[in-house]
């Protein structure tokens, strides 16, 4: 063997060990979760109100909450990143004070969530009188995942070639018309999917949840979107560190997160489902 | 001699601080094709932008001076940028057609002026696609993704869509310059065949090609107009010795 190749074995060999590192940490994550948490899976905890201060019973309010909350997390963010997107990229004229604008945004994907937490508090729950409820929640949410859901937006509609827009220009469209007939066509299967991994993050969210509508125990569904509710993640938090009866709920633990993550894993193959169909719907 | 189509006055292109254009002033006639040749960077393309203000999308750009279109200024405010470019059409450099259907494709300029009459439509269509000489190569597949034509098929379908808008002057930017020479040839016979109907201004990086299809040549350097004639006179007795040298290639 000569050197070159030698060294070539080596970056290759490097290479397959990160990835193996990766891989390996998560199988034993998931495997441990998996593990300890499969025996308490059944119809009734999945479908079941929490009995007995959350030390029986299912965790179906907590599932609903979730799905609630990152429901109205979806109608916050996706049309305000998107159109955030479409006036940074499209419009918006190349100067300091954009691209000030696009770094503070980028920074702002960095700002720990807890921060968004209060500030929903300020914000959501007491300006805006939502009170501690799913919408303030959500609403929260939603904020925390604007960063993501504009930066990957302007991602896909600068990879949108100039040659579509050129071409529409030159037979005499408008620029809205070419954006919303030859750009966001092209553009939106990026935009969701950039979109639907930020919004699954914040699905699995607890400190900007925490003071803005979690509740810790309700043994019932929320009525409106002004109800408090329950949530997956925090509902996790709880059962492993705040629960009187620690190790007698820690299976329910368990369970909750394999819940949670089932359901994220959800929402991702759901977004890469939905780019396929989308980019395939476009060719023909 | 002929019927002007568009005059331009005195005219200067600047990016930013970088004028492209210096003081171009011709006129360019109905109904004849008009070549316009010079070495890369010459401005030639920013020039032929400057016809359907397709500069416009270019930040920090400034004109100066006059483009008179049928004794209408383009640059006029009360110019609506929109109608200007639906009256001037334009081939770009690399065929780039949209990742629609063939069909689509074609009937995209209508649908985007309002135009709703799917028969109307349908007949423009047929019709645009049989001007640009490739209706019979793609009738039994309009529906069929534009990306499936080869790159000739695909230029002339981006002349068909440009033809679609019934213009009255088309701009080419180098139409044929990615194409192998049976493609190349197809286009510039259709060019001849064009020009019956339509005012052609072409760029071409190819001083053949310009000889074979232009009735008329510029002959751009570093922004500047240096010379500007019948072709036939052009090629064989230019009046300055600089367009002598780069038409018989001593260098550009």
């Amino acid at each position: 063997m000569n050197k070159r190749s030698f060294y070539d074995g080596i970056g290759f060999t490097l290479l397959r060990l990160s990835f193996a590192v990766v891989l390996i940490t998560l199988a034993i994550i998931l495997y441990d979760i998996f593990s300890k948490g499969h025996h308490v899976l059944s119809w009734e905890f999945l479908s079941a109100m929490p009995r007995k201060g959350m030390t029986a019973g299912g965790i179906f309010p907590a599932i609903v909450g979730t799905f609630i909350v990152t429901v109205i997390t979806a109608i916050f963010s996706i049309p305000l990143g998107m159109g955030c997107a479409i006036y940074l990229n499209e419009y918006a004229s190349d100067n300091i004070l954009t691209r000030l604008i696009r770094t503070s945004i980028r920074n702002l994907s960095g700002v720990p969530s807890i921060v968004y937490g209060i500030f929903g508090v300020i914000l959501f729950v007491q300006t805006l009188k939502f009170g501690t409820s799913i919408l303030s929640a959500g609403c929260t949410l939603g904020l925390m995942t604007l960063p993501w859901t504009i930066t990957a937006s302007e991602e896909a509609l600068k990879n949108v070639p100039r040659s579509y827009r050129d071409g529409a220009l030159a037979l005499g469209a408008t620029k809205w018309q070419t954006i919303r007939t030859n750009v966001l066509p092209y553009a939106i299967p990026g935009m969701l999917t950039g979109t639907i991994l930020g919004i699954s993050r914040a699905a699995g969210e607890t400190a900007p949840i925490l003071f803005t509508g979690a509740a810790f125990y309700i043994p019932f569904l929320p009525k409106t979107i002004f109800s408090q509710f329950m949530a997956l993640p925090y509902h996790l938090y709880i059962m492993s560190t705040q629960h009187h009866a620690i190790s007698k709920v820690r299976p329910i633990a368990y369970g909750t997160a394999m819940v949670l993550i089932v359901m994220i894993f959800a929402m991702n193959l759901f977004a890469i489902v939905a780019r396929y169909r989308l980019r395939k719907n476009r060719m023909e | 001699m002929y019927d002007k189509k568009i005059i331009v006055k005195g005219f200067n292109f600047y990016y930013g601080a970088h004028q492209v254009i210096k003081d171009v002033s011709l006129d360019v006639y109905t109904n004849k094709v008009t070549g316009i040749i010079g070495p890369s960077g010459c401005g030639k393309s920013t020039f032929l932008r400057s016809l359907n203000r397709m500069n416009d999308v270019i930040l920090k750009s400034r004109v100066e001076g006059l483009i008179e279109i049928d004794g209408k200024d383009i640059y006029n405010k009360s110019v609506d940028v929109v109608d200007l470019r639906r009256k001037v059409g334009m081939v770009f450099q690399k065929s780039n057609p949209f990742p629609k259907s063939i069909y689509e494709n074609v009937a995209y300029g209508l649908k985007i002026n309002g135009v709703k009459d799917k028969d109307f439509i349908e007949e423009r269509v047929e019709e645009s696609l049989k001007d640009a000489a490739l209706w019979d190569e793609v009738k039994d597949r309009l529906n069929k993704s534009a990306f499936e034509l080869s790159g000739g098929q695909q230029q002339r379908l981006c002349i068909a869509r440009a033809l679609a808008v019934k213009p009255e002057v088309i701009l080419m930017d180098e139409p044929a310059s990615a194409l192998d020479p049976t493609a190349t040839a197809k286009i510039e016979e259709l060019i001849q065949e064009l020009k019956n109907t339509y005012t052609i201004i072409i760029v071409t990086h190819n001083m053949q090609q310009a000889a074979r299809i232009s009735d008329l040549t510029a002959f751009f350097m570093l922004g500047e107009l240096i010379e500007y004639d019948l072709t036939s006179i052009m090629f064989t007795k230019p009046k300055k010795k600089i367009t002598e040298e780069y038409i018989t290639g001593r260098f550009g």
